[in-house]
């Protein structure tokens, strides 16, 4: 004990750690998928379902007017889409316009105004006054719009080498007629399984799915 | 930057002190950790949830011919209609002659529509192994599920909902027949006369 030890100072280089942090973070910036925009606002309602959205899929938004919107979660087939939706229809959409339907939200007007709706400045896109996807209650996809759409977007999926898988997200006050239709149209053309965007709530007390869920955990 | 000054001052004079040129990290450190909270955060809770759903096969023969597959004591209709009203019975119906005990309920944890589906699940679990002819110890309770026009889509997916919060397998959503609204019409008259 003839010296005294030398005080050490308490601080710590925070350099390093300030840079592992700002790596995170870059890291989870740039992997983070936030919600797409919605034109319109749905409240869907609940349920005890806890199967997470698949990847890929067509949503079809329903708002409480019944009108209908659709998306698609993947660029490619939604390039491939667009492609084939403006030859079919002989839209004669320009590149530009082509791009701002696979960057853009959901969509949802007839054919005959989607020329005009891809003109105006994404920013706007948001506010423009959407009729909805026209549905025909003949439900082939000739004269069904959203026939067609879910027909042309699921051949387009299997192009791109990812089959589509449908979600439907509908708000809890339309009532059961629109979301008949939209459903009919889904099985008119051959698509009997699907999924229904519901929020989670917590399975019932003393039931069976309760009694099985603990089982499982 | 105040801080700096009132070193260099407190000296007196001797100009051009060296200033260590570390800066205190932590508050960064912090916020930088604070925004990736964030991000994990939002990453993991913006998946939306979903549920599953089977249609019946769309075929114009179909629905006839599932019909008569399905077993009188098994099966059980349920008719949504307006208010978040449900109105059920059981057996199949077919009868003209002898129509069906329908009663009215609500979505509710008790006494609603679940303790209804759960006594269907109950009785044909305790009737299908009595031996009676065309009981059969594989059957499973059949619930056709029949959405009114004026009812709300939040009906439909809470329907479908108790049929697997109750573990029924057997379940069909289809249209609904005017029998069946003539159904809820006569019923709602029955409880309007007993009300009054």
């Amino acid at each position: 004990m003839a010296h005294k030890l030398p005080r050490k100072s308490t601080h710590i280089d925070m350099t390093a750690m300030c840079d592992v942090a700002f790596l995170l973070l870059t890291f989870f910036m740039l992997a983070t998928k936030f919600k797409p925009d919605e034109p319109v606002v749905v409240k869907t309602p609940s349920s005890i379902s806890d199967i997470i959205m698949p990847e890929n899929s067509i949503l079809l938004t329903v708002d409480p007017q019944g009108k209908v919107f659709f998306d698609y979660d993947n660029k490619k087939a939604k390039k491939i889409l667009i492609d084939e939706i403006s030859k079919a229809k002989g839209l004669n959409l320009t590149p530009e316009q082509q791009a701002s339907f696979v960057n853009g939200a959901s969509f949802g007007l007839p054919f005959n105004q989607m020329k005009a709706y891809l003109d105006v400045e994404p920013m706007e896109q948001r506010t423009y006054a959407f009729t909805g996807i026209p549905i025909d209650t003949s439900f082939v996809a000739e004269t069904n719009e959203l026939g067609y759409w879910i027909q042309a977007a699921r051949s387009a999926g299997q192009t791109e080498g990812h089959p589509p898988r449908i979600c439907i997200k509908c708000d809890g006050s339309t009532v059961y007629p629109q979301v008949k239709n939209v459903i009919r149209t889904l099985t008119k053309n051959g698509i009997d399984r699907f999924n229904l965007l519901t929020s989670l709530e917590a399975i019932p007390e003393g039931t069976e799915a309760y009694e099985e869920n603990k089982k499982a955990n | 930057m105040a801080e700096i000054q009132e070193k260099s001052g407190g000296k007196g004079g001797k100009k051009g002190k060296k200033l260590s040129t570390r800066i205190d990290l932590t508050p960064m450190v912090d916020l930088g950790f604070l925004l990736i909270t964030f991000f994990i955060f939002t990453t993991t809770m913006a998946k939306p949830k979903t549920m599953e759903i089977n249609m019946p096969v769309d075929k114009p023969n179909l629905t006839d011919l599932e019909k008569n597959k399905v077993k009188d004591y098994t099966a059980m209709t349920i008719l949504l209609s307006k208010e978040h009203r449900v109105y059920y019975y059981t057996g199949i119906a077919d009868d003209p002659m002898n129509p069906p005990d329908v009663k009215v309920t609500y979505f509710q944890n008790k006494n609603g529509i679940r303790d209804a589906v759960i006594a269907l699940k109950k009785r044909v679990y305790e009737e299908r192994n009595n031996g009676a002819p065309g009981h059969n110890p594989t059957d499973e309770p059949v619930i056709l599920i029949k959405p009114a026009e004026n009812s709300e889509y939040t009906d439909m997916v809470n329907i479908l909902d108790e049929m697997q919060i109750n573990g029924i397998t057997t379940y069909a959503l289809i249209d609904i027949t005017s029998v069946d609204k003539d159904f809820i019409t006569a019923t709602e008259a029955a409880n309007a006369g007993a009300t009054q």
